[in-house]
């Protein structure tokens, strides 16, 4: 009798808990959302944007490191894809609007996703990320020999147009409403993923995947669809910055971009949603005071700094570090 | 004259042995990742960084102290070695046990730490280092010129391969050092020191990049970056031959120079992409690489 | 009365023009802004060491003008378009930058032009070398000060082909930059009576030229023309030199060559080849006093792209000096209405298209017996023309070019 009584107690204990967290967390989310609405009155717009455009591509990264175990180093052929492909067809068809632009670089890398999720998915761990980079190479040669990339010069002045035809972009505040908007849409959709049944799956491939298999799961479709949705979602972040900045250039394609993408994911802490987010904007913030500050011949020293040091010390990132620290301290 | 797809064909005997040199060169790169990764599970992205180190130091030490070509010979990797034992121990051995994952991330920015600093000191234009006296001129071969110092080269790089793999797959100190990465515990059972086989090997593996980049110090540019556009082309060098396998990086590591030498001949501007075409076709079909055992 | 009434007026348009632009300095502060490669493969022709040329100069100019501070901020461009740009569009929106100078890397030139366009501010491009940026890419509000891939062709190329240097093999960096390089000699080559018998596009970067050098032997060429830059062309030279082009009877002919590659090579390796320059710290006294100051100031001698952020930075500080205004046009105006004269160029001048054009020379890398120190590389040749050595307006697909 009493421990039926107990455990109801336990069970409602559980569930106020449980209401808590999700409160602290709408309030979090609620106060998080406000923050980025009010920043482009304070803080620089285009600025904001490239974190956002960075953050986009991290949270995309992370699907797929993060949340699958697959470590690609070559997502900045998806990045170069889309800022390619998108800036091409603004910049030649003015009849486009820009949100058409923008879906079709978004297209192109998520097809360009699934020719190396075929390509790759079979291979394990270091061979995978091998496989990936090969790829992002020669993706990479492609762009060099294009004339429409314009080479080391870079693709320049496209424009930003108007979203619908309607919503003026070459006016900040628009293009940075516009990206906010395509950001937190997708920042949704990777926690929907997330939180799915086949989300689940993922986590479970990135735990043990002969276990997966042995559940009778069929872990390469599974992998191939996170693949292409990681792909899709930086190519759209791709798409987006060239809008931003107006311009596409190699750097995009370069493999150190992959490198610099699994940086932002390590510093903010993979496997987190929020972590991407945290590690890009730190990451850029890093990169850009550096730059122009007394240490700005010293910022690639500062930056492998921080590799090891994340390594070495804070292995789940900054949001990691905090969710452990907040699980120890507040319950 | 001969002509093979509209290419003279001592030309192409000339490609063909230029290919074999730089291959030579690739396969003692590779060779140091290969024991690297095939005996500690470390993939090593500073590797690119230890070569420079190993042509930066070969300059240094001739400018401030007057050490020759041959004595940097030795030295280089040593002090170059030594350098790799302390980041095997203050560094690597912290994150031992973990995913692989973290060694490419954790030598990726030691990789990032040692080039930036050097830039900072010595600029990006290079540093000047003769070619040493005695290698000065070359022969005819009657396809080709071939500078004394490459075929010095060929035969460095590939007396240091072949004295690598011996000693690790046909001694006993191979035997020790192979069951020691694989089974510590046991081995420290018997009384040998397992942490410091692993700075030792470590330390070995980062001296051959080194003593590569002392073969490079006098005939290409030597600068802190040299080493970071090189570094992937090696890392495809080791996956085409099977990560780990010693023999398969020294193969893989000639045959690759001579097909990217194949390909400047016949179609330059991919001679950079063609080594990544190779690495995706072996990959489809021999998911270990060539010669790597399947996990 | 007729010539006074002239006279008059157009002293009384002058005065209203310098009205019109509304003579004053914006926050009373003129802001310069110094964008360059600080760490990566263009950091020794520019970097550090050109904002210690930047503020040489406005240590010289005395550290206001007309009264106003001069202030200077800097920034690593990181080589890429991105961080430029968002760095450059915080300095002109925010900061209150009047001025932009440095820029090496071409796609860092053109991004930051574009913003400068936009938000009506000046740049002064020192380092890049695409001759696009006064072409195609040409804005009211930049100026391509030093040199350009178009007089590097020019000079070089008929100087060679004049000594007898008719068949050319190119060996070019598969880039852009590359390609316009090869295709300005192809066109120099052609005019001036000679041939491009064949090309190689070789990977940028590439480390080993062994291959290509073996190929351009075997082409039987006159002149082995090197259509790339930096740490490519320095490693082509020294292949070169290593499997006995020029004693086969081979020129070399390298389009790009800063002073900063030349000292990496040596004069052992590099002695013979022909270059085109803008300018060269030892060409006269002036520039040898100048030069003097730097060395002092940074332990090297300057490239020509030190001298030119040097010389452009006085010159503009003179102009808003003169017209009393930080504003970009007027400023413009002002500098192409002077000649300039100083340690860095005589009788240059600044054209609509936004090219500084000015004498080039020619040069060759002297013998290790003839150079009297490290540094003591080059001997001019001969003097290329301004009006010789630039693309002329009228074949300009500048968009404020009358053709």
């Amino acid at each position: 009798m009493n421990q039926s009584v107990n455990s109801a107690d336990i069970h409602k204990a559980i569930v106020e808990q449980q209401a808590l967290q999700d409160r602290r967390k709408m309030m979090l989310n609620g106060a998080l959302l406000l923050l980025l609405l009010a920043a482009p009155f304070v803080l620089y717009p285009v600025f904001l944007m490239k974190i956002l455009c960075f953050a986009l591509f991290a949270v995309a990264f992370n699907l797929l490191f993060g949340f699958t175990g697959l470590l690609s180093f070559g997502h900045a052929a998806f990045l170069a894809t889309g800022s390619y492909t998108t800036g091409f067809l603004l910049s030649n068809y003015s009849g486009l609007t820009t949100e058409v632009g923008i879906l079709a670089g978004t297209l192109a890398s998520t097809l360009l996703g699934m020719a190396f999720a075929l390509l790759s998915i079979r291979r394990q761990g270091i061979y995978f990320a091998m496989v990936t980079l090969a790829l992002a190479q020669l993706v990479f040669f492609f762009f060099v020999q294009s004339e429409f990339t314009g080479g080391e010069d870079g693709m320049h002045g496209i424009p930003r147009g108007e979203l619908f035809g309607l919503i003026n972009l070459e006016d900040n505040l628009n293009m940075y409403y516009f990206v906010l908007a395509v950001f937190i849409g997708c920042y949704l959709l990777v926690q929907r993923v997330v939180s799915s049944p086949y989300g689940q799956v993922l986590k479970s491939i990135k735990q043990n995947e002969a276990r997966a298999v042995s559940l009778g799961y069929n872990v390469d479709r599974y992998k191939v669809l996170a693949f292409v949705i990681s792909a899709a979602l930086a190519g759209l972040a791709g798409s987006m910055k060239s809008v931003v900045f107006q311009l596409a250039s190699l750097n995009d394609a370069h493999w150190h971009m992959s490198g610099e993408v699994i940086l932002m994911t390590l510093v903010g802490g993979m496997g987190t949603l929020l972590g991407p987010v945290v590690g890009a904007t730190f990451v850029v913030n890093v990169e850009y005071q550096l730059s122009q500050g007394p240490l700005r011949d010293w910022v690639d020293p500062i930056l492998g700094g921080i590799f090891v040091l994340t390594v070495l010390a804070f292995r789940s990132g900054i949001v990691g570090e905090v969710q452990k620290f907040v699980k120890k301290n507040l319950g | 004259m001969t002509m093979i797809f509209g290419v003279p064909l001592a030309v192409l005997s000339g490609q063909l042995l230029i290919g074999i040199i730089n291959g030579a060169f690739y396969a003692l790169l590779s060779l140091g990742l290969a024991v690297i990764f095939g005996l500690l599970k470390i993939i090593n992205f500073a590797h690119g960084a230890m070569y420079m180190l190993g042509a930066m130091v070969t300059v240094l030490m001739f400018d401030t102290l007057g050490i020759s070509y041959w004595v940097a010979l030795f030295l280089a990797p040593l002090v170059v070695g030594t350098f790799g034992v302390l980041i095997e121990y203050f560094l690597l051995r912290r994150i031992a046990g973990q995913d692989h994952i973290y060694s490419l991330l954790l030598t990726f920015g030691a990789a990032l730490i040692i080039q930036g600093v050097l830039v900072n000191i010595f600029g990006v234009s290079g540093l000047r280092y003769a070619m040493p006296d005695m290698f000065k001129g070359g022969m005819n071969l009657g396809f080709m010129f071939l500078p004394y110092y490459r075929a010095w080269v060929i035969v460095a790089a590939l007396l240091v391969c072949f004295g690598t793999w011996f000693v690790i797959e046909k001694t006993k100190l191979g035997a020790y050092l192979r069951a020691g990465t694989e089974d510590s515990q046991l081995m420290q059972g018997f009384g040998i020191n397992v942490p410091l086989l692993i700075s030792l090997t470590y330390g070995f593996g980062v001296a051959l990049a080194a003593f590569a980049g002392v073969l490079a110090a006098p005939i290409y540019s030597v600068t802190p970056v040299m080493g970071s556009s090189i570094l992937i082309v090696v890392f495809a060098v080791v996956v085409i031959g099977g990560m780990g396998s010693i023999g398969g990086a020294i193969i893989t590591g000639i045959l690759m120079g001579v097909i990217e030498g194949l390909t400047k001949t016949f179609y330059p501007p991919a001679s950079s992409a063609v080594i990544f075409l190779v690495m995706v076709l072996v990959l489809m079909f021999r998911p270990s690489g060539l010669f790597g055992k399947e996990a | 009365m007729t010539m006074m009434k002239k006279l008059l007026t157009s002293a009384v348009a002058s005065t209203l023009m310098v009205g019109g632009a509304q003579a004053e300095i914006s926050g009373d502060t003129v802001k310069i802004g110094y964008l360059a490669d600080m760490s990566g493969t263009y950091r020794d022709l520019a970097g550090p060491n050109g904002l210690a040329a930047l503020n040489m100069a406005i240590k010289d100019f005395g550290g206001t003008v007309n009264g106003a501070k001069i202030e200077v901020v800097s920034a690593d461009d990181r080589n890429s378009p991105d961080t430029s740009s968002s760095t450059v569009r915080r300095w002109v929106e925010n900061d209150n930058v009047d001025l932009v100078a440095g820029m090496v890397a071409s796609s860092v030139s053109i991004a930051v032009s574009k913003i400068l366009e936009e938000n009506d501010r000046l740049g002064i491009i020192s380092g890049s070398a695409a001759s696009s940026i006064t072409n195609e890419h040409c804005t009211p509000n930049h100026i391509h000060y030093v040199y350009d891939t178009y007089p590097l062709a020019n000079g070089t190329a008929s100087a060679v082909v004049q000594e007898g240097g008719k068949s050319w093999y190119m060996l070019t960096a598969d880039y852009a930059f590359g390609h316009a390089l090869e295709g300005d000699v192809t066109r120099v080559v052609e005019a001036s009576g000679g041939e491009v018998i064949g090309t190689v596009r070789h990977p940028f970067p590439t480390q080993d030229f062994s291959s290509f050098i073996l190929q351009a032997q075997a082409s039987g060429a006159d002149v082995v023309g090197l259509a790339n830059a930096g740490a490519d062309t320095t490693n082509a030279i020294t292949t070169a030199s290593e499997f006995g082009l020029t004693q086969s009877g081979q020129t070399l002919a390298a389009l790009l060559l800063f002073l900063t590659d030349v000292h990496a090579l040596g004069a052992e390796t590099a002695q013979g080849i022909q270059l085109t320059t803008g300018w060269y710290w030892d060409m006269n006294d002036e520039a040898r006093e100048w030069s003097d100051r730097f060395m002092a100031e940074t332990g090297v001698r300057p490239t020509m792209v030190h001298a030119g952020i040097y010389s452009s930075t006085i010159q503009y500080l003179n102009a808003v000096a003169a017209t009393g205004s930080d504003d970009a046009q007027t400023v413009r105006q002002q500098m192409m209405d002077t000649p300039i004269n100083d340690m860095f160029a005589k009788n240059g001048r600044i054209r609509v298209d936004g090219r500084m054009v000015h004498d080039m020379y020619l040069a060759e890398v002297k013998t290790p017996e003839a150079s009297e120190n490290e540094w003591d590389l080059y001997q001019i040749l001969r003097t290329i023309p301004a009006d010789e050595a630039y693309r002329p307006l009228s074949e300009s697909k500048c968009k404020l070019v009358n053709n």
